[in-house]
């Protein structure tokens, strides 16, 4: 196993006072007898995580930024549309189904598949290929999880994840014009989906996750440009042969199917060399640094890409 | 109505002399309230982004509007020339702090990038085509100038079509996705060519018959 002893922050800077205290009290609650992680209240709903592995030694965006500049093109192409016009989506009742090349398929109810999962806290640098990152603490569950009790077949090599339609509630399927080809798709090679690193988010700052973020479940691959991250998810299936992959299909010279955060390799309109970090304040905040390979994850996942050219497998 | 044509001489004076000011004042607001809000952290979490992408819209504004100038004579006989050379320098003026934004606020002076951007980008390449082709415009944009070169003032003056068509590539590759905003405003710079290039042709036909 890789490394894992990144420099840890200690909860108080992660995580609002307030929200760690009562997630304490959660905890407490849960030791009672309480069955499931998500617990409502008054407005909000907290979940109970534990810190896990992987965290980074940055300081968290704040959360108000993190909920309020998103690309999330279901709901406009403004970084501010995802906030503004989410609020009608419903993400209860939900589905989430795992299927393909499996021995159990299934389809998970949401709330459900967040009580059978132990829920981690993680601290993950967000590189989105747009040259700007975030560092989000995000709530979850690793996907490798979920994908070994579905029991994948050998000849599972791919994972196709599938994202909701519903134009009644998500404003930016309805117009032509700027419109993707909706479903948003996205996919991982198995190894990758396996990677201990992948986690399939439920909530961020140890709440439940809002809907401009992807509730109720998304997928997030810190090691990979953030459209990978597929938001929304319905549908997991396991394939054979590499599927297709929304801003591929948009753009294939532009966006790769592995989609690798690499400094070395420009997008061709903008260098990826550096990034702007959001929430850095103002002109003068001083909001750009280096970005590494693998967006600093290069020590845990250089190993699945062994000697592949990572310039022709952008 | 003096806002209607008069002799090609007349038509460029201005009644008030503070006119022309006020609307260069008047034409820099933008850049001005978003310089201070991104001062001030009030521009939102990526600052830097927003206020290069406003830069570049109001230029491609002003452009556009210094543009629409002959055409609105034409269709509506309203004569707005006197301001035309303002719009053309305030569209030029925010190239350059588009410019200037990019540079030294967005990529910080790295050289290195911007030696990349001129080399193997066509996006930011093009941009800067338009901007080049838009420095003798602005050069030559003093009366004293215009009366220097005469007829060929106007001729230098044709670059702007040029610029157009550049700027509308520009804007175009500026979004990940085609949209209203972009395929508009591009859809309205290139017209401006097309309207232009058939009067030209219309012009030579009859000179020709």
């Amino acid at each position: 196993m890789a490394d894992r002893s990144y420099p840890r922050p200690s909860s108080g800077e992660i995580t609002p006072r307030s929200a760690w205290l009562s997630r304490r009290a959660l905890l407490a609650g849960a030791a009672a007898g309480a069955a499931t992680h998500l617990v409502s209240r008054a407005g909000a709903q907290t979940l109970s995580v534990r810190p896990g592995p992987f965290q980074a030694a940055e300081r968290p965006t704040p959360l108000q930024d993190v909920t309020h500049y998103n690309n999330f093109y279901e709901f406009g192409l403004d970084k501010g549309d995802p906030a503004a016009l989410s609020a009608r989506f419903a993400a209860r009742p939900w589905t989430l189904s795992v299927e393909g090349l499996v021995a159990r398929p299934r389809v998970w109810d949401i709330d459900q598949l967040i009580a059978a999962m132990p829920l981690e806290e993680r601290l993950y640098r967000m590189r989105c290929v747009e040259a700007w990152s975030m560092v989000i603490p995000w709530d979850g569950f690793p996907l490798a999880s979920l994908l070994a009790q579905a029991e994948p077949l050998g000849s599972a090599r791919y994972v196709a994840f599938e994202s909701v339609v519903r134009p009644a509630q998500m404003p930016g399927q309805r117009n032509g014009l700027d419109s993707l080809a909706w479903p948003y798709v996205e996919g991982l090679r198995l190894d990758e989906a396996m990677h201990p690193l992948t986690l399939l988010a439920v909530g961020l700052y140890g709440e439940i996750l809002p809907n401009q973020n992807g509730a109720p479940v998304r997928l997030v691959v810190p090691w990979k440009y953030g459209f990978k991250g597929i938001k929304s998810i319905t549908r997991i299936r396991l394939v054979e042969s590499q599927p297709p992959t929304t801003w591929n299909q948009m753009n294939a010279q532009e966006y790769g199917f592995f989609a690798n955060v690499n400094p070395e390799v420009d997008h061709p309109r903008w260098s990826q060399a550096s990034e702007r970090i959001i929430g850095a304040g103002g002109f003068f905040g001083g909001g750009r640094k280096k970005t590494l390979m693998f967006n600093g994850y290069g020590e845990q996942v250089a190993g699945l890409y062994g000697s592949m050219d990572l310039r022709r497998n952008y | 109505m003096p806002y209607l044509s008069g002799t090609p001489r007349n038509r460029l004076l201005v009644p008030w002399r503070g006119e022309r000011a006020a609307l260069a004042l008047l034409g820099l607001l933008p850049a001005i309230l978003y310089f201070w809000y991104g001062a001030h952290d009030a521009l939102g979490p990526d600052p830097v982004n927003v206020f290069e992408r406003w830069l570049g819209l109001w230029a491609v504004r002003f452009l556009l509007a210094g543009l629409l100038v002959t055409p609105l004579r034409v269709l509506t006989g309203l004569n707005l020339i006197r301001y035309r050379r303002m719009l053309g320098l305030l569209a030029f003026c925010y190239v350059c702090l588009h410019v200037g934004v990019y540079v030294g606020l967005d990529q910080q002076g790295n050289i290195g990038v911007l030696v990349q951007d001129l080399t193997r980008r066509p996006f930011l390449m093009i941009g800067f085509a338009a901007f080049m082709l838009m420095v003798p415009l602005a050069i030559t944009s003093t009366d004293g100038a215009m009366r220097r070169l005469g007829r060929r003032w106007g001729r230098l003056h044709r670059l702007v079509y040029g610029v157009a068509l550049l700027v509308a590539v520009h804007f175009l590759m500026a979004f990940k996705t085609y949209n209203v905003t972009s395929v508009t405003y591009a859809g309205l710079l290139m017209a401006m060519v097309v309207w232009r290039c058939q009067a030209a042709w219309r012009r030579w036909r009859r000179r020709a018959a």
